[in-house]
């Protein structure tokens, strides 16, 4: 991509487009416009609009107060507060077990690392064991999530630049994933399959083979989603150098996730921190360089084509037979130790992490849930979409994997 | 793990300290060296990565507890920084200097368990409760059960069943039946 010098960029406004230069160039708009502290509203030069809080595309009901001059946005306000359903108030006035149909509920489309962290804290604190074929099987219920959770986001992603039809085969092929899902725990989208001290049951019989033909079938549609969507001109123009992260944000603004990694910072927990059998699973952290919205999406492919590989190498190495669950001391009257845990995963978003404070009692004191989604769309949203056209405002926020039941729990 | 805790013991006031994994480490401060401990662990000891910032309600002791917790990338350690503060009058420094993410979190607290964390931006901005006027709802002594059914009314005409009675006269009728009627057949040798 050719560089262009400033007043080139002055002259046309689609100031997302241009910026292909690398992250320490790309912050330098103050010499374009000016900053957009202390902007006058009354003198007639700028527009207020509400974007949301209906959303667009897959991110969730979020609102931004968005400030336009012209269709350039001046400042942006992220509000919250619209799936505001007090799940951590809610589990501190319910038994340890009846958290479970909770905690799924944190994220919709990705519901079961929110599962594994809720029963891996419990489990650290009440010094439960799991039967090692449990664990391989939450390690590959976690990778069929992230496949459907990053198609869909793939398909959201196609669909906030109007390439409407990606979104729906993206849908279509979570849907294969969500059959397979019912058959295997019994629910669509809500699994509650992880439950401390192993799994809910045993993979039913013939399971493996009908998973290969979907993942089979998630291939073909990436190979077609290459053609359509990674080789279209009007997505690669709209796309490329649009909502650059520069990777010196990564650390100080907690930006995890293929954010993190397409920013070229190699951060990915399943490496970094190992829990269940990731350490015996051969992986390498995927990053990118150019950090912006074509980068991050060619990566969530990528991704997908990992977890994959990943769900290969699983069945093949998973112990063929055993115990899939431990039993429990009686779940209504049970107590666990007091104590405090923190324990984090890697989920399709980025670094989700379940703090627990328990004090002894059959309730747990305090639950802290860390989303990824905390920082990227209430600190790096509002950030990323000032200076640029109100048109890409969607492709930002589907680009940063937005999550707000997550922020508001 | 020891030489750090060392390290940071020579320099501040640890009041305790839990080792819960090899990789997370709860330390207890004073409140008010918080921001000087995070402060040395982000510039010295280089954790640098700001997970999360929490509060527990310690009812019974009139405390709230505060978590802050970072993560080292390169030993990949998490420190949680423990403290104690006043229920009653719950202000703390403001540490959003340090990090661009943890006026969100202060923000959080601030509405959703009253604590005061003086400078930081937007504080008073509501988040996710607009129009609030009870007291933070994440306090223990918010009753929840009384709230809603001060708020909220059920529905007119709407009728509850136990499930298990329910659920028994559906999957067992006979079965149901014949129950009841060996109970009714007790209950009256009884009277008898």
């Amino acid at each position: 991509m050719r560089s262009k010098n400033l007043s080139e960029i002055n002259e046309t406004n689609r100031v997302g487009v241009l910026t292909r230069e690398g992250p320490k160039t790309a912050l330098n708009w103050e010499t374009v416009l000016p900053p957009s502290a202390g902007l006058d509203l009354s003198s007639g030069k700028y527009l207020k609009i509400w974007h949301g809080p209906q959303h667009p595309g897959v991110t969730g009901n979020m609102a931004l107060e968005l400030t336009l001059e012209g269709d350039i946005i001046r400042e942006c306000k992220t509000h919250v507060g619209y799936l505001h359903r007090a799940f951590e108030k809610l589990m501190e006035r319910r038994k340890y077990i009846q958290c479970f149909p909770i905690v799924c509920r944190i994220c919709v489309p990705e519901p079961d690392p929110n599962e594994y962290l809720f029963a891996a804290a419990v489990e650290e604190l009440a010094h439960i064991e799991v039967p090692e074929r449990a664990v391989w099987l939450r390690t590959l219920i976690l990778e069929m999530i992230r496949v459907a959770f990053l198609t869909m986001g793939l398909g959201g992603q196609a669909g906030s630049f109007g390439l409407g039809p990606i979104g729906q085969w993206a849908v279509t092929h979570r849907d294969y994933l969500l059959d397979l899902f019912e058959e295997l725990t019994g629910g669509r989208v809500y699994h509650m399959y992880i439950l401390p001290g192993g799994v809910r049951r045993d993979l039913p019989h013939g399971f493996t083979e009908r998973l290969e033909e979907v993942l089979k079938k998630i291939e073909r549609l990436i190979g077609s989603v290459e053609k359509v969507m990674f080789s279209n001109a009007v997505f690669k123009a709209r796309a490329k150098g649009l909502g650059m992260i520069p990777s010196e944000w990564v650390v100080p603004y907690g930006i995890t996730g293929t954010n993190a990694r397409a920013a070229g910072v190699p951060i990915d927990i399943r490496k970094n921190n190992p829990y269940l059998v990731y350490d015996q699973l051969d992986f390498d952290i995927l990053t990118g360089s150019a950090s912006d919205v074509y980068e991050r999406s060619s990566l969530r492919k990528e991704e997908i084509l990992q977890s994959i590989r990943l769900i290969r190498q699983i069945i093949d190495k998973m112990p063929k037979g055993g115990p899939v669950r431990n039993k429990l001391p009686n779940v209504m009257n049970w107590k666990v130790p007091a104590g405090e845990t923190y324990v984090r995963a890697e989920s399709g978003r980025g670094e989700l992490g379940y703090y627990l404070a328990s004090d002894g009692t059959e309730y747990p004191r305090r639950i802290h849930v860390r989303g990824a989604g905390y920082t990227h769309a209430m600190v790096v949203l509002e950030k990323l979409a000032e200076r640029q056209s109100i048109a890409d405002l969607a492709g930002i926020m589907v680009s940063l994997q937005t999550c707000p039941p997550e922020i508001e729990r | 793990m020891k030489e750090l805790i060392n390290r940071v013991e020579s320099r501040f006031t640890l009041l305790n300290h839990i080792e819960q994994r090899p990789d997370l480490l709860f330390l207890s401060m004073d409140a008010k060296e918080v921001v000087e401990v995070l402060t040395y662990l982000r510039d010295i000891e280089n954790y640098q990565h700001l997970v999360m910032i929490s509060a527990v309600d310690r009812m019974e002791d009139h405390m709230f507890q505060l978590t802050y917790l970072v993560h080292n990338y390169s030993d990949n350690i998490d420190i949680g920084i423990r403290t104690n503060i006043d229920r009653d009058n719950p202000v703390i420094s403001s540490m959003h200097h340090l990090w661009p993410a943890a006026q969100v979190y202060q923000r959080e607290l601030h509405e959703l368990f009253g604590i005061d964390f003086p400078g930081s931006p937007r504080q008073d901005e509501p988040m996710m409760l607009e129009g609030w006027d009870n007291i933070p709802p994440m306090r223990r002594d918010f009753d929840t059960k009384k709230y809603s059914e001060e708020t909220f009314f059920p529905r007119a005409g709407r009728e509850t069943y136990d499930p298990r009675k329910v659920m028994a006269g559906k999957t067992y009728p006979k079965e149901n039946e014949i129950k009841h009627e060996i109970k009714k057949l007790v209950r009256d040798q009884r009277n008898k």
